[in-house]
């Protein structure tokens, strides 16, 4: 009993609408940096591509406040978490060391840059008229809005492992894993995308690429994690059965980016890239998906 | 008892000793307090409650501890029996967590969730050491013992200490209560119940609980983690966003490689051409 982390905490019931927002977070926030990057870069197809991005990153965020108050017990309340109505103590509410209350003002400020990039995106495409935005949009902005796109993408892993749950708070890796699955998500979801956007598919070699090194970083991470949750104890609750269901559908995800890596290496090749069957960017996401699905799920039902 | 006075600390000093497990405290609690309770379900020993939740602030724990042979009587190991609470703590975790700042502390010093500030998001549950807090499925907020809130402002001692027929449980200023309960260890421990310990009347377990513990076995087998593992939420902070702020790191520099190569590619096509 020594050796083992005790536990006693109850589950929050943090559930469907929490698995939902924080596979919709590490897919926004992944795809607004790799659009940066690739509008930094600028070469043929990298700004038809970096749209791509900024279409993605927006529509999570809308429906993210959605999923994040319907989850509440006081759905209506959601303001609370930006404004203190305690009586006799009016202000705003920004409690650093809390992640939740630092995670609702980067989603507030997240949001607005996402849809501004969205518009800005629209414009330069041709379908909507609102050039005051593309001036807002400039790449101080979107450096501006991968920062936050970083953040948004991981704080979740973090806002989990502050507390003081099993599993969730025997580790100090989630907040990376998150970041990193996310960033793999996105550029799967971009390289699906391409399909529908040809003139982005010069690019389509470069997210592969990236694809590749995320998937990596992601394996080392989830290495990381269960080597915390064995110096505490409490790996099986998270890697026994049924959620090692769970964990097989993680490494099929991983399964393209490793063998890519494996056999192109950082060869760009946005050909074979865009050969590959819809259902391998699609593997990628359920592992994404599954990664939080495991870690969420099994601390708590 | 002199009366209760704003800006003293006041708390519960729960002598699991002389618990008989009557449920008095359970009671007089839910009907004070106007809670309904959970539908009784016949759980291990006389225990018909469960746990602590939104609708049971007092929770009276029966622990089987019969030994397997006969032992001399009278040395407190047949039963183990725990009237618990919320502790009150001095540094507590769903106060630290709680986004909303629902979560305050009052003139007596203890914890108390304002229901018409809680959104219900659930963060403290998560943090919560003790399992104390639950959400109520009706107004969806979460809740758990005020320390008779309202009864303090009205210098009435809590329900449940009122009620208690062992003076298992005591309420008063904190500093009264820690004096007696070392009286009483010492007692106990000079009629040779050596297993007896005090939990959380001092620093070491969340900066002291307001509401603690005579126990007749270690913390662990009440649900209580020892002073090693009593560890605040927070302590992850620092961990958790130095890793994702490296992962961000190689995140970009990943991108940057990837977009090299794709440069190099480019040049390559160029030169060919």
């Amino acid at each position: 009993m020594d050796d083992v982390v005790q536990h006693f905490a109850g589950p929050p019931d943090w559930l469907w609408y929490i698995l939902a927002y924080f596979f919709l977070a590490g897919l926004s926030g992944g795809s607004y940096v790799l659009a940066t990057l690739l509008r930094f870069r600028d070469g043929p197809g990298d700004e038809a591509m970096a749209r791509i991005g900024y279409y993605i990153a927006f529509p999570p965020m809308l429906a993210a406040p959605i999923l994040l108050a319907l989850d509440l017990g006081r759905p209506w309340l959601f303001w609370h978490m930006l404004v203190n109505t305690t009586p006799g103590r009016p202000g705003l509410n920004f409690a650093y060391w809390s992640p939740m209350s630092v995670g609702s003002w980067a989603l507030v400020v997240f949001g607005a840059i996402t849809t501004v990039s969205f518009a800005a995106a629209l414009v330069r495409d041709g379908k909507l008229r609102l050039p005051l935005v593309t001036r807002v949009d400039g790449r101080a902005f979107n450096v501006v809005g991968s920062v936050f796109g970083l953040f948004i993408a991981g704080y979740t892993g973090v806002l989990l492992s502050v507390s003081n749950q099993p599993v969730w708070s025997d580790t100090w890796a989630l907040g990376g894993l998150f970041l990193a699955s996310g960033l793999a998500g996105s550029a799967a979801l971009m390289l699906l995308l391409t399909r529908y956007r040809p003139e982005a598919r010069q690019s389509a070699g470069m997210l592969s690429v990236s694809e590749r090194l995320y998937t990596l970083l992601e394996l080392v991470l989830i290495l990381v994690f269960a080597a915390t949750l064995f110096a505490a104890g409490t790996q099986g609750q998270v890697f026994g059965v049924p959620w090692l269901a769970l964990w097989l559908v993680v490494l099929a995800g991983l399964v393209p980016g490793l063998y890519g890596l494996a056999t192109r290496g950082v060869t760009v090749d946005g050909a074979a890239a865009l050969r590959h069957s819809p259902a391998v960017p699609l593997l990628v996401l359920a592992g994404v998906l599954a990664l939080r699905a495991a870690v969420i799920f099994s601390v708590q039902v | 008892m002199p009366h209760i006075t704003p800006g003293q600390a006041y708390g519960f000093f729960t002598d699991t000793s002389v618990c008989i497990g009557c449920k008095a405290c359970e009671v007089a609690c839910k009907q004070w307090n106007q809670l309904e309770g959970n539908e009784p379900s016949f759980l291990d020993g006389f225990d018909n409650t469960g746990r602590l939740d939104a609708e049971n602030w007092r929770h009276v724990q029966f622990h089987d501890d019969v030994p397997d042979q006969t032992t001399t009587d009278g040395n407190g190991t047949a039963w183990l029996l725990m009237s618990d609470v919320c502790k009150h703590c001095r540094q507590a975790s769903c106060m630290e967590v709680c986004p909303t700042n629902a979560i305050i502390r009052t003139e007596f010093d203890s914890v108390f969730i304002q229901p018409d500030v809680c959104n219900g998001c659930r963060n403290c549950i998560a943090a919560c050491p003790y399992d104390v807090i639950g959400v109520n499925h009706t107004t969806g907020i979460a809740q758990k013992c005020t320390l008779c809130y309202d009864r303090l402002q009205s210098d009435m001692t809590p329900a449940c200490a009122k009620a208690c027929p062992t003076e298992s449980i005591t309420f008063g200023p904190v500093e009264e209560l820690r004096t007696m309960a070392a009286k009483r260890l010492e007692t106990l421990h000079a009629q040779g119940v050596t297993q007896a310990g005090l939990y959380g009347h001092d620093e070491k377990v969340y900066g002291g609980l307001n509401a603690f513990f005579l126990l007749m076995d270690r913390p662990e087998k009440y649900g209580l983690p020892d002073e090693r593992n009593a560890v605040l939420p927070s302590r992850n902070n620092a961990g958790g966003y130095l890793t994702a702020a490296v992962t961000a790191v190689l995140g970009v520099l990943g991108g940057l490689i990837a977009l090299g190569r794709r440069k190099e590619k480019v040049s390559e096509v160029e030169s060919d051409g």
